[in-house]
């Protein structure tokens, strides 16, 4: 007994070196869950806060493109205003259409810390629970996509950028409306793959990628534009190259997508997996 | 004694501060980035003890992943530098010790030596933060040439920051 005291005080270190290193690894392991929620994470007060205070202070120097963005986008809303248009039509189409109900609605929100050079990306909104943040909602900017709320805390979430390993968004190509899975394999925040397209589309470059629907976005949303197709010999699949619409290394303000049926879709889809 | 914890202190919270907030942004091409608050563990005092060493390398860790949502990532990186430099040391140390020499600074312990003991314990802690950060075998080659890029990048900022906060003692460079 007295030897085995000795030799543990004699390797100590080596000792505390697999305790520690076994408790990071439980934390990494259990915190790695896509699903899994956690408290420790920037979406918590304390450390979004510290975010909120500096990114109010580095707001000030990109004053004139987010200006200039919100500016181009004021543009395109008031060209769709009612008011703005005259009605050449002898029936009148009234906007409280009993048959047209909204679906998705929009929740504006500012972003206050955000990365682009790590494998795994994520960006914190000042949105939370508070103003009916959910986790799992699509977040959107007005070019693009931009990713998944992934926890929310009372003031702030956490989003899942496109540029994650982990990302699966449920893509489309906008010409032949064939379905693929859009991933990121790192490096290049703008550039992205789309997988799981068959090999028999003929993909043109230059064609739209967008949402399909199937999920948290609304059909259409712009992803990125076609820049390269590759046929791998032997298999049944292509890769395509994507050139993302969001620049995410300027991402100031984005849109937190709600659907109103996704609840009642998930629940119908839950019972699918039981069998 | 008290001066030397509040050092370590201050420069903690700089150094977390720093990373976060600044560094985060400072890539090139994506390929190398700079983690600079490793410094915080290479300039603990020499004869600090093992527990106390693992205990710090750990919170050091675990705060900067509170930061990045990275939760474990850096922890065990820096727990796994903590036992580099333990050995490292082990090995750097003349018999009899270092005269009265606590901290293993640049001007301290000479070019060489801070070079060495930098370059060896920044590229173990990198090689290991990538690789557990991407943890897939596919990606290897790709990984491995960002980790050695932004050890180069590291270790830089590290030589640089030396050079600037080098105090107008006796320089034994």
């Amino acid at each position: 007994m007295r030897n085995l005291w000795l030799f543990i005080l004699k390797y100590h270190a080596f000792f505390l070196f697999i305790l520690f290193e076994t408790a990071a690894i439980l934390i990494l392991v259990n915190n790695n869950n896509y699903q899994q929620a956690t408290v420790l994470n920037s979406a918590n007060n304390f450390f979004g806060g510290v975010y909120t205070s500096y990114s109010n202070l580095s707001d000030y120097f990109s004053l004139r493109s987010a200006n200039d963005s919100l500016a181009f986008e004021n543009q395109q809303l008031r060209n769709q205003l009612d008011t703005d248009m005259y009605d050449n039509s002898v029936v009148r189409r009234t906007r409280t259409d009993s048959n047209l109900l909204q679906q998705y609605t929009y929740m504006n929100a500012k972003v206050v810390n955000n990365t682009t050079s790590y494998r795994n990306n994520f960006i914190t909104l000042n949105r939370g629970s508070k103003h009916g943040v959910k986790k799992g909602m699509g977040v959107i900017a007005n070019s693009g996509v931009v990713g998944i709320v992934k926890d929310v805390s009372e003031h702030f979430c956490t989003v899942i950028s496109i540029l994650h390993k982990d990302t699966r968004i449920s893509a489309q190509l906008s010409s032949t409306k064939d379905i693929g899975s859009l991933i990121w394999e790192g490096v290049d925040s703008r550039k992205a793959t789309l997988v799981f397209i068959p090999n028999h589309v003929e993909v043109t470059v230059g064609d739209k990628v967008v949402t399909t629907g199937f999920s948290l976005f609304p059909e259409g949303v712009l992803i990125g534009i076609v820049t390269s197709s590759e046929i791998k010999s032997g298999e049944s699949f292509i890769d395509v190259d994507v050139y993302l619409s969001t620049d995410f290394q300027n991402l100031r303000y984005v849109y937190i997508v709600e659907n109103k049926l996704a609840l009642e879709q998930l629940k119908l889809e839950s019972k699918l997996t039981n069998d | 004694m008290i001066k030397l914890i509040l050092i370590n202190l201050i420069r903690f919270a700089f150094l977390i501060l720093f990373q976060v907030l600044f560094l985060k942004n400072l890539s090139l091409y994506s390929l190398a980035v700079p983690y600079l608050y490793v410094l915080f563990i290479l300039l603990l005092p020499l004869e600090l003890p093992a527990w106390a060493l693992f205990i710090l390398a750990f919170s050091l860790g675990i705060s900067v992943d509170i930061f990045s949502n990275s939760l474990g990532v850096h922890a065990s990186a820096c727990v796994f530098m903590a036992f580099g430099r333990i050995l490292l040391l082990k090995v750097f140390t003349p018999k009899g010790g270092y005269e009265g020499e606590t901290n293993p600074s640049l001007e301290n312990m000479g070019l060489r030596w801070f070079f060495t003991y930098t370059t060896i314990l920044v590229i173990l802690h990198h090689l290991f933060l990538f690789n557990i950060e991407v943890f897939r075998v596919n990606e290897f080659f790709l990984t491995l040439t960002r980790a050695l890029l932004s050890s180069i990048f590291t270790i830089s900022l590290i030589m640089l920051s030396q050079y600037l906060f080098i105090q107008n003692r006796s320089r034994r460079v």
